[in-house]
């Protein structure tokens, strides 16, 4: 006997993930009129118990590393929560001869947590790279396309920033940026003299009140979330006026197994493990958008088979979980004895940096195709765990005189990342691992990963802009004073970790994985049309960065919510026309 | 103020939002007041070690207070909880344990054959020739047998200046000044070659 329930509830969109792209889909959609459900495979966000903003590191008995100091970095105990490499239960793998990290944030907000909030816009020519140089594909989008949403975005979050025409780097519409801390004014200047472009920086962070948030109070601690969300997170600015609509219903610890396709070949549920009481559960919707981040969503796709779809959801094009790239990173460290005279004064500022280097050569030959920009930082923060290793293994010994070694080192080192593009290759991607489940049963994804020889280049030059820029300052490459090295008996634990020659992150360590679920003109090609919605199954859209053509050297985030505003308007459209 | 008054009371404040606004968020000024009520330090009460013996736990301060001792300027790593923090965290990890511990295992038996005591009883004089030795990494070029115990002082030479930099009485001699609440950022105060 069928039994149908009489109140079985249909929403108009269900939205896997409520991060950048999820948060910024359910604000325009509810708030444009429709019903959104919105699946979140963590807890809800609590700002008075999960927010560690302000506390000293004294304050926790572990000094921030948590238990047995294995916390340290990203997730240390007080950055904004439920961030981790690797999360129990629920693994992912890498194929032999690979290796791939993959950050997931399993709560409410998503990774907009602990963004670095560094908001760049890509130019024109991030739209068309293979029209510029022959490698890659185009977006079947233009940069004019999404300027506009671009300026919705920025207006509504708020981004820092300056006017400066930097060819392909566009400039947005920016609040004043903060002045340059003591380590930023002496890196601008060695950079002015080597030609090399240094600017304030452009990140999501009030300097002046919007809507109900105040303007920035400087603690730096943008990580651990604000309690005056003076900075951006889709958990609090994004999903509250979504939820002000009355048409937001939030499930949250809710893991999204399958999207369930309709006799009509749409889609028509999304099936889901309520992790709380570890039941199989079902929501209906007329439409799905999947924001649960590039690598998640394209494994919900692969994992939603069907006899229509034997390779998976919206994949007759065979070009989900291809096509995976991140960001190429490589850093070092200089350390600056004219630091030593700075005058104690609060050097704080905002959660990151004042100033950056957008890419200073496009356009230029190179020996590499694309290019990076540089983050930077350093200086007199608050002091943490981990951070007296130099002093310690510059002085040795003990007593008086190593404790005044390390006052007077105290803010003198400053630190290099380059974050530059990563063309895709045909040995990065991810797809279903069919050994392996996680603890819901659900497959999980492996990884093949390979960066290309442009890549190893890219990194090389890094290597050799950051020597150049810190002997320009007056610095000295971290690690290369001691005229001897440590003893190989020494151990490791006082080895500074520099590796010069070539360094280059590890695949998904940047955290800007994405082109998973590509868009495109031609449906053989590419998963998603112009509006990120699926070629095959007209009420599935994509709406993080899996739809994303190329990895452009500027953060993703910016252009997640951009696209996601847009693909929702798009929506909107079609659901006033009775298309959705 | 304890976790649980604080948590209290910045749900009170979150309840007092603006009128209106559909974030959750609070005031600039309400987030200021939390921050202070939260300044105040919880009162440290007695530690029981949780991995130490009485007798490591007393060579493990010792080498805390000879590795950053108090001065003119400020107390040193007894006062800023340093053998608490190591010993926290040592408890929980395997390696740590394997380093201390292999630390002030070499340190008694060096002092039991050559001063007939252990580390802790051994005169002043005593300690600072032993540690003259493992403290500076060039002594293992001449002495291969020193090189576990330098990688062992080295790492609780590190572990001390973490636990002493990131307590109170650290932070202030460091002269961090910051973790505060600015109206505005005034940036870099003048500095010769900067």
């Amino acid at each position: 006997m069928l039994e149908i329930s009489p109140r079985k509830k249909v929403y108009d969109v269900c939205v896997i993930g409520s991060g950048a792209g999820g948060g910024t889909a359910a604000k325009i959609l509810t708030e444009g009129g429709l019903s959104v459900v919105m699946l979140e495979a963590g807890p809800r966000l609590n700002p008075d118990k999960d927010f560690k903003e302000h506390m000293w590191p004294y304050q926790l008995a572990h000094r921030g590393v948590g238990v047995g100091g294995r916390q340290a970095g990203i997730g240390d105990e007080f950055m904004a929560p439920n961030g981790f490499w690797e999360i129990e239960g629920e693994p992912y793998t890498a194929a032999p001869g690979s290796s791939f990290r993959w950050f997931r944030s399993r709560i409410e907000g998503g990774r907009t947590n602990h963004w670095g909030r560094i908001a760049l816009r890509f130019g024109p020519a991030d739209f068309k790279p293979h029209s510029t140089d022959g490698m890659g594909d185009d977006w079947p989008i233009t940069y004019e396309e999404v300027a506009p949403y671009y300026d919705k975005v920025e207006s509504y979050i708020g981004v820092f920033g300056s006017k400066e025409n930097v060819p392909n780097a566009p400039d947005g519409i920016f609040m004043p940026p903060p002045k340059p801390r003591c380590t930023e004014t002496l890196i601008k200047k060695a950079c002015d003299r080597l030609h090399i472009t240094c600017i304030p920086s452009r990140m999501a962070i009030l300097t002046k009140p919007l809507n109900d948030r105040d303007a920035c109070h400087y603690c730096a601690q943008c990580g651990r979330g604000c309690r005056t969300a003076s900075n951006f997170s889709s958990s609090q600015v994004m999903i509250p006026p979504a939820a002000a609509t009355g048409r937001l219903t939030m499930i949250p610890n809710a893991m999204a197994r399958e999207i369930v396709l309709g006799s009509d070949g749409k889609a028509e549920a999304v099936s889901y493990v309520d992790k709380s009481t570890k039941t199989e559960q079902r929501v209906y919707a007329r439409s799905v958008v999947l924001a649960a981040s590039a690598c998640e969503s394209a494994r919900l796709l692969l994992n939603s088979r069907s006899a229509s779809f034997p390779n998976g959801l919206a994949n007759s094009s065979g070009v989900v979980g291809r096509y995976l790239t991140d960001s190429v990173g490589s850093d070092l460290a200089g350390v600056f004895p004219q630091l030593e005279g700075m005058p104690v004064h609060n050097h704080d500022g905002v959660g990151g940096m004042h100033m950056y280097m957008p890419w200073w050569l496009f356009g230029k030959k190179n020996d590499f195709l694309r290019g990076y920009h540089i983050e930077f930082g350093g200086g007199r923060d608050m002091p943490g765990v981990g951070g007296f290793q130099y002093a310690c293994d510059t002085h040795e010994g003990y007593g008086v005189s190593l404790k005044q070694a390390v006052r007077k080192s105290y803010g003198t080192i400053i630190g290099f990342s380059g974050r530059g593009e990563m063309i895709p290759n045909e040995n990065s991607y991810c797809e279903i691992d069919p050994e392996t489940k996680d603890k819901w049963g659900i497959p999980v994804l492996r990884f093949h990963w390979k960066w290309g020889e442009n890549e190893q280049k890219m990194a090389n030059h890094m290597q050799a802009t950051f020597r150049s820029i810190i002997e320009a300052a007056g610095g000295k490459v971290l690690g290369e004073e001691q005229s001897t090295p440590p003893a190989a008996s020494a151990g490791e634990s006082h080895q500074i970790q520099q590796q010069p020659a070539a360094r280059i992150s590890e695949g998904g360590e940047i955290i800007h994985e994405l082109g998973t679920v590509r868009m495109g003109d031609d449906r053989k090609k590419s998963a998603l049309n112009r509006y990120c919605q699926a070629h095959d199954v007209k009420n599935v859209f994509v709406a993080d960065a899996a739809p994303f053509v190329s990895n452009a050297d500027k953060n993703p985030t910016l252009t997640i919510m951009a696209l996601s505003w847009r693909t929702s308007e798009h929506m909107l459209d079609l659901a006033k026309k009775g298309e959705l | 103020m304890d976790r649980v008054s604080r948590r209290a009371l910045l749900k009170s404040l979150s309840m007092s939002v603006a009128a209106g606004s559909v974030l959750r968020v609070i005031p600039l000024h309400a987030a200021e007041h939390a921050h202070h009520a939260i300044e105040e330090e919880q009162a440290a009460g007695a530690y029981t070690p949780k991995f130490f013996d009485a007798h490591g736990y007393k060579t493990l301060r010792s080498l805390c207070d000879t590795i950053l001792p108090a001065d003119a300027d400020a107390g040193g790593a007894l006062e800023g909880g340093a053998p608490e923090f190591i010993d926290m965290l040592t408890s929980e990890n395997t390696e740590y344990q394997e380093k201390l511990g292999g630390l002030l295992k070499w340190l008694d038996a060096t002092c039991t054959t050559r001063y007939n005591k252990t580390w802790v009883d051994s005169a002043p004089q005593q300690q600072t020739e032993i540690l003259d030795q493992i403290a500076y990494r060039k002594n293992a070029d001449s002495d291969q047998s020193l090189g576990k115990p330098i990688e062992y002082f080295s790492f609780l030479r590190n572990f001390t200046a973490d636990g002493y930099f990131t307590s109170k009485v650290g932070i202030h001699y460091l002269g961090y000044k910051g973790n505060t609440y600015l109206t505005e950022f005034p940036g870099c105060p003048p500095v010769p070659g900067v």
